[in-house]
């Protein structure tokens, strides 16, 4: 603001018209709150994971103490879980909101405004209310409703809440009836933005419905479905809320313990919040690793195809 | 040949009809369970249709429950969800526009440290944030549970992507006409940004209103918690409240369910326009 500027003496009025100045002013409380909502946590929670702490206080450097406390069973169990769980959910995730989405653009289809928004409306609700409803569906008495399924096929009453895989199946099924909605409606999205003269002219080189959805569809819905592929990892290593909805107060027998559960139990529980930081830690490490081993692989396949 | 389109079309719809069914039959459970009286609820089981035994003594009993305690926490999500969204919509659209349509110094920047906060879960971060709000003195507080995520990678993101696709001649348009830089992005911008807004706030607002961790870990006294929350403390294996528990939560998927049929057209279109595209 100074004497370089004399041709066009200097007015507050102009920071308002300035191109170079407007982007940072829009972008700052971004970076505001970047700075101290991201980063500063992120660094306190790497040096947090090497203090021993009562809450928040009597902090003491412990080195690498709280990593190698983090060999032992439970924290074992629980990434068996999510590793699971995730599983579970990729294969679900990779195709029937595909599909669905497929089926609700099809023209041949009645009411197709009306089945999205059924279809879609389960991802509205969120897991603890879904929960309170699945909770009484898997409810371990004889009246429970998939035992009463079970009993239509001769079997004997389950108690779905105290087993390994039942509890998993219970979390799969929660979150598959929560999430299968908002992955249809990016798959619907993604379908309609591709030209339909692709289809017109493979209907004149007489392609049938499936090579037209195998060749054509699922091609360019591809980004699409490596954006829900990497969202259903991250949302599948930090799932709590299903694991909390059914098993409220403890988790007997690590029957639905979770990495971000776990990180719950050891900060809120038992106040070891460095212990905490050390989980949040190796949580990262995990979805960064999987997350990259996964980008490297969609990449390889575009260079094939190349 | 057209009478087996229309036997194709019939099956189809047929099929998809079922699927619908299957996909909403746990609201249509949740609804049917609390209009009946509770008492029943484990020794007959719960019947899947409504007999002579329904009853409104449920929502009778949420109305009364200590002292109106369900409808703080309704009032609560309705600040925290109304809130947070019209917020992290205006700042992350702002944001969103600058990476979109200047080319600055530090966009690059700018836009790869969205990106790091999109792919890091709040969980490996959640310890010493919670510090910080105690430190800054918004623990069971509103402020508390949305001024930590006011700002949404994946809104900006969203909009980024939109208005890339705007082009700028309405911005030189209005430059012309002496438009400030500001007034472009109030006047003439903002109104052509409509359908990611649309598509936006359906998504914010779900988030905001069924959020879960972060307000469970931030909101202490009974009156301050949110919907969720709330329920979520009388689900609790000793004492379980179904008489409250069950219309608490059909009567809490109302506000969102609504706003989204509302919107539906918008959001779908809206997502679209965008392309929520990796």
């Amino acid at each position: 603001m100074q004497a370089k500027q004399v041709r066009t003496p200097w007015n507050p009025k102009r920071i308002l018209y300035s191109k170079k100045l407007a982007p940072y002013i829009f972008v700052a409380p971004f970076v505001a709150s970047f700075l101290i909502f991201f980063l500063y946590p992120s660094i306190e929670t790497i040096r947090m994971s090497f203090m021993s702490m009562e809450g928040f206080g009597n902090e003491q450097f412990v080195g690498f103490d709280n990593y190698a406390r983090l060999f032992n069973y439970h924290f074992g169990n629980a990434i068996r879980t999510n590793t699971i769980y995730t599983g579970c959910m990729l294969v679900i995730m990779m195709t029937i909101p595909t599909v669905l989405a497929v089926v609700v653009n099809s023209k041949l289809l009645k009411l197709r405004n009306m089945f999205r928004a059924a279809f879609f409306i389960p991802s509205l609700v969120s897991a603890l209310i879904a929960g309170i409803a699945f909770r009484l569906m898997f409810s371990d008495m004889d009246s429970g409703l998939f035992n009463q399924i079970l009993h239509l096929f001769g079997q004997e009453s389950i108690a779905w809440n105290m087993g390994y895989s039942t509890g998993i199946l219970m979390m799969v099924t929660l979150d598959t009836w929560k999430s299968v909605g908002i992955n249809m409606v990016y798959c619907l999205s993604a379908l309609q933005s591709i030209p339909s003269d692709i289809y017109e002219s493979a209907e004149i080189d007489g392609a049938s419905a499936l090579r037209k959805f195998w060749n054509i569809t699922i091609p360019m819905l591809k980004p699409t479905l490596i954006y829900i592929f990497t969202l259903t990892i991250i949302a599948g290593y930090r799932m709590f809320t299903e694991s909390y909805v059914y098993w409220v107060d403890t988790t007997p027998g690590d029957i639905g313990l979770t990495i971000v559960r776990y990180l719950y139990q050891m900060s809120f529980q038992r106040n070891d919040m460095g212990f905490g930081c050390a989980i949040g830690i190796v949580l990262l490490a995990i979805i960064m690793t999987i997350n990259l081993i996964q980008l490297r692989g969609f990449g390889m396949f575009s260079k094939e195809k190349d | 040949m057209k009478k087996k389109i229309t036997l194709q079309s019939a099956l189809l719809t047929l099929a998809v009809l079922i699927a619908a069914l299957v996909a909403l039959f746990p609201v249509y459970f949740l609804v049917v369970a609390s209009l009946q009286p509770t008492q029943y609820m484990f020794s007959r089981g719960l019947s899947l249709v409504l007999g002579d035994t329904a009853t409104l003594a449920n929502y009778r009993t949420l109305a009364e429950y200590r002292d109106g305690l369900y409808l703080s926490w309704y009032k609560n999500s309705i600040m925290i969800t109304v809130l947070q969204t019209v917020l992290s919509l205006f700042f992350s659209s702002l944001a969103g526009y600058a990476l979109g349509v200047y080319r600055f110094r530090g966009r690059g920047l700018v836009f790869t440290l969205m990106l790091l906060v999109m792919m890091i879960p709040l969980e490996i971060i959640m310890l010493p944030l919670y510090k910080l709000c105690i430190g800054m003195g918004i623990i069971n507080t509103i402020a508390g549970v949305i001024l930590p995520f006011i700002l949404s990678p994946i809104c900006i993101f969203f909009f980024q992507q939109f208005v890339s696709g705007l082009g700028d001649s309405f911005m030189e348009a209005g430059r012309i006409d002496g438009c400030t830089e500001f007034g472009i992005y109030f006047r003439i911008m903002m109104p052509l940004m409509k359908p990611a807004f649309g598509a936006m706030t359906i998504l914010m607002a779900m988030n905001s209103w069924n959020g879960f961790l972060w307000p469970l870990i931030i909101l202490r006294t009974n009156e301050n918690l949110t919907l969720p929350i709330g329920l979520a403390s009388l689900i609790s294996a000793n004492a379980q409240k179904m008489e409250v528990l069950l219309p608490g939560a059909v009567l809490s998927i109302l506000p969102i369910v609504i706003l989204f049929l509302f919107n539906q057209k918008k959001f779908i279109s809206g997502l679209t326009s965008g392309g929520v595209k990796a």
